[in-house]
């Protein structure tokens, strides 16, 4: 399966991501087996799947927050790292479930997340613009729409600059401007010479931004 | 300050910030522990030596109690996208976990202050020796808030979830409130008191020493 962005893979150098033979089991189901996969500089990839397909379990794998019950899995040089700290602070990830608090303003989440990273707060009003939502910086996360919030993330991805960008389900409960933003911020990703991988349902939406898709079925790759 | 500590200050401001839109433990936990207290008063109010010998139990199981809950349903609340979020900005999960329980003591110190004037008009003790008070009442709530992050931290990916956590804390507890009640007891008879406050110290200490500890283990292998 190809996608509808030009790749030439001869162009490319290391991989980024690497899953060598991956399995991983929660109690007694098999989510996910044999998984092979390589992600290289410069690369978007899209991967889709029905419900249940392991493809959110794949993410959270390649984004160092999970562990594989058999294989290998190697992000950004991890393999060789006795501390996954600063590697993880290299991933961005945009779950399909938001992640800010609640009951903290959109400039609040941002700025706690970007101080956690030990980066200057000063740019989070100037990112919160760039999408959109420069007039409700100040709005508690509860009091914004699921796509207010997808947007505030938007921002904090734009502000960290990763090298590897993880999206889960990005395009859902978005309008039209903010499905943008979403590539626009995946191709900035990967025009600087890292990648994304793209899980979505919306197959005809992600393939426009993507190099090469692959399927997951039942937990293996096809 | 250093790039630890910062994270630690950004944590407990993220706290304070959730507290004061919340009011869970200024306008729930407070006025329920307070009122359990006064509750207990009234009941044995008829019986003034039962009362004047089992006031500091009642105290102290009332702090453990509700105090414990604060500092655990503050460590549970958050979500998994959340704490997946936190991961990935690398910060060092010593101090995300010394942050939290800095803020629950906090909480614990306020909380120990309004439940104890209750318990004092309400059950009936005087005390002769109220210098030594405070150090009481900074010892308990450092010990039961880290006692509950380290429960919550624990619990976080358990399938039981926050239903163990009372099987976590109170064995853990047992030499904390021993001490304090035991100090609050010495306190009203005038006797010396400096080997209770000791063993409060010690029970501090290991407790904060397996919490910094067992952080990284405890992200790393939910």
């Amino acid at each position: 399966m190809t996608g509808g962005v030009s790749y030439n893979p001869w162009t490319m150098s290391a991989p980024l991501v690497s899953l060598q033979d991956v399995a991983f089991s929660a109690g007694k189901s098999l989510i996910l087996r044999s998984v092979t996969l390589t992600v290289v500089e410069g690369e978007a990839l899209g991967l889709f799947g029905g419900n249940g397909a392991g493809k959110t379990t794949l993410l959270r794998l390649v984004a160092l927050l999970s562990r594989p019950s058999g294989g290998t899995v190697d992000v950004l040089g991890s393999a060789t790292e006795t501390d996954l700290a600063p590697v993880r602070r290299r991933i961005g990830m945009i779950g399909h479930t938001p992640a800010l608090y609640p009951t903290l303003s959109l400039m609040e989440n941002l700025s706690f997340l970007v101080g956690m990273r030990g980066e200057p707060v000063d740019r989070v009003g100037d990112a919160l613009a760039q999408v959109g939502l420069g007039n409700v910086t100040g709005r508690q996360a509860r009091h914004c729409s699921h796509g207010m919030q997808r947007r505030a993330e938007i921002a904090l991805q734009l502000l960290t600059r990763p090298d590897l960008l993880l999206l889960d389900e990005p395009h859902s409960a978005l309008d039209g401007g903010a499905a943008e933003l979403v590539e626009y911020l995946a191709a900035s990703v990967v025009d600087r010479g890292g990648a994304a991988l793209v899980v979505s349902h919306d197959r005809d939406r992600v393939m426009q931004m993507t190099h090469r898709n692959v399927e997951l079925v039942a937990g293996g790759l096809v | 300050m250093t790039g630890f500590w910062r994270q630690v200050h950004t944590v407990i401001m993220r706290d304070l910030r959730r507290e004061r839109r919340t009011a869970e433990v200024l306008g729930v936990t407070i006025p329920f522990g307070a009122t359990a207290i006064i509750l207990i008063g009234f009941v044995l109010s008829a019986n003034t030596d039962t009362l004047r010998k089992a006031g500091p139990a009642i105290l102290w199981g009332i702090v453990f109690l509700f105090g414990t809950l604060v500092a655990v349903r503050r460590t549970a609340a958050e979500t998994p996208a959340q704490r997946d979020m936190l991961a990935l900005t690398g910060a060092d999960p010593a101090a995300m976990w010394v942050g939290q329980a800095a803020a629950s003591a906090l909480f614990m110190i306020l909380f120990q202050v309004i439940v104890g004037i209750a318990g004092f008009l309400f059950l009936g003790f005087s005390v002769p020796m109220w210098w030594s008070i405070p150090v009481v009442i900074v010892l308990v709530g450092i010990g039961l808030a880290a006692l509950g992050t380290l429960a919550g931290w624990i619990a976080h990916d358990l399938e039981t979830g926050t239903a163990l956590v009372p099987l976590i804390v109170a064995p853990l507890a047992i030499p904390l409130l021993l001490g304090a009640s035991k100090t609050l007891d010495v306190l009203v008879t005038n006797r010396g008191i400096l080997r209770w406050i000791v063993l409060m110290m010690v029970v501090d200490l290991v407790v904060i020493i397996i919490g910094v500890l067992a952080a990284r283990p405890l992200q790393e292998n939910p």
